[in-house]
């Protein structure tokens, strides 16, 4: 950091320092797990591609008018948004070191989570009542996957929320610990917004279809 | 750190906290705003049927949705050119470029299957 502010006045060329300081720990934290995170956008694009192929092969099953309830899908959406929402609260109480206020949000937000999932698995739990398994069309087999996929993100992003709750709670909002929660933030709204291609492709274009 | 002052810092040559600059809070409720209307409007267009060609009606929801994820980058995700030297905006530009080969990719060649396989043809006719 401090090489950069000398860099002006000296005429000696200063490339290579500036190539070669140490960095601090963690700090390609943030590109590294941005780098993940686009990863895994190209895990659901190519989930999406295969809905998008094999989405209208219903095998003589059910059809997304036949199953997709969208006031469900809406009040879905709704949890995932407000959680985006708070989890951006939790972030600016965390910037200003406000331990407290960051679990209080910060486990808002897991409900949130929590009640996304919960109305998600009784959508899949209502389906599978139905018939309308996995194994009963090739729609329904990416759906179950593309879908099934983002709601394992989820799950997996609330197991990490609860688990840095725990850390912030034992040892405080640590630089360790803030750059966690900024690695979940990117996560959560990442999920957030491969939320809007689901909902925009699978649901309102399938009723529409 | 507002983004105000990561502008003042943002023609250092590195910053450690480039990846994820943070927001305001009226930058995160001005995204939940955005997102909220991009999110009622393509809902209720489809839950009721407002527009009547089913087309015009897919046309709007895909635009907004467009939106909205262009939204939930600058407001949720912080997205900047400045942030880590721009290598946050060539990676997801990358990704971008690699996700639209292989969406329209995938689309294109399947559906060129489909329409030419859909009729049994008789392969023995066939060059």
């Amino acid at each position: 950091m401090s090489i950069a502010t000398v860099s002006t006045q000296s005429s000696e060329p200063v490339f290579h320092v500036i190539d070669e300081h140490p960095h601090p720990e963690g700090a390609s934290t943030m590109l590294g797990f941005w780098i993940y995170l686009m990863s895994d956008c190209l895990i659901f694009a190519m989930l999406f591609a295969t809905y998008g192929v094999l989405g209208g092969n219903y095998a003589a099953g059910p059809a997304p008018k036949d199953l997709f309830d969208l006031k469900l899908v809406a009040l879905n959406t709704t949890m995932l948004l407000l959680s985006s929402i708070t989890y951006g609260f939790a972030m600016l109480t965390m910037e200003k070191s406000k331990l407290g206020a960051t679990q209080f949000w910060l486990a808002i937000t897991g409900l949130f989570g929590l009640a996304f999932l919960g109305i998600e698995l009784t959508e899949f739990h209502h389906m599978i009542h139905e018939g309308a398994t996995p194994q009963r069309s090739a729609f329904l087999s990416s759906f179950f996957t593309l879908v099934g996929t983002h709601g394992l993100h989820v799950t997996f992003g609330l197991v990490w929320l609860v688990t840095l709750m725990m850390q912030s709670a034992r040892y405080g909002l640590t630089v360790a610990n803030r750059r966690r929660l900024m690695c979940l933030s990117m996560f959560w709204h990442f999920l957030d917004v491969v939320w809007i291609g689901v909902f925009t492709f699978v649901y309102l274009l399938g009723v529409l279809r | 750190m507002t983004s105000d002052s990561h502008a003042v810092h943002g023609d250092h040559g590195h910053h450690d906290h480039g990846g994820a600059a943070h927001g305001s809070l009226k930058s995160y409720l001005i995204g939940f705003g955005l997102s909220v209307i991009l999110t009622a409007v393509p809902f209720w267009l489809v839950m009721t049927g407002a527009i009547a060609d089913k087309a015009i009606t897919a046309l709007i929801v895909l635009v907004l949705a467009a939106v909205q994820i262009v939204v939930h980058m600058v407001y949720f995700l912080h997205m900047n050119t400045r942030s880590e030297n721009g290598w946050t905006m060539m990676a997801m530009i990358f990704t971008v470029v690699m996700v639209v080969i292989a969406l329209t990719g995938s689309l294109w060649v399947m559906h060129h299957l489909n329409v030419n396989m859909m009729p049994v043809h008789d392969m023995s006719q066939m060059p």
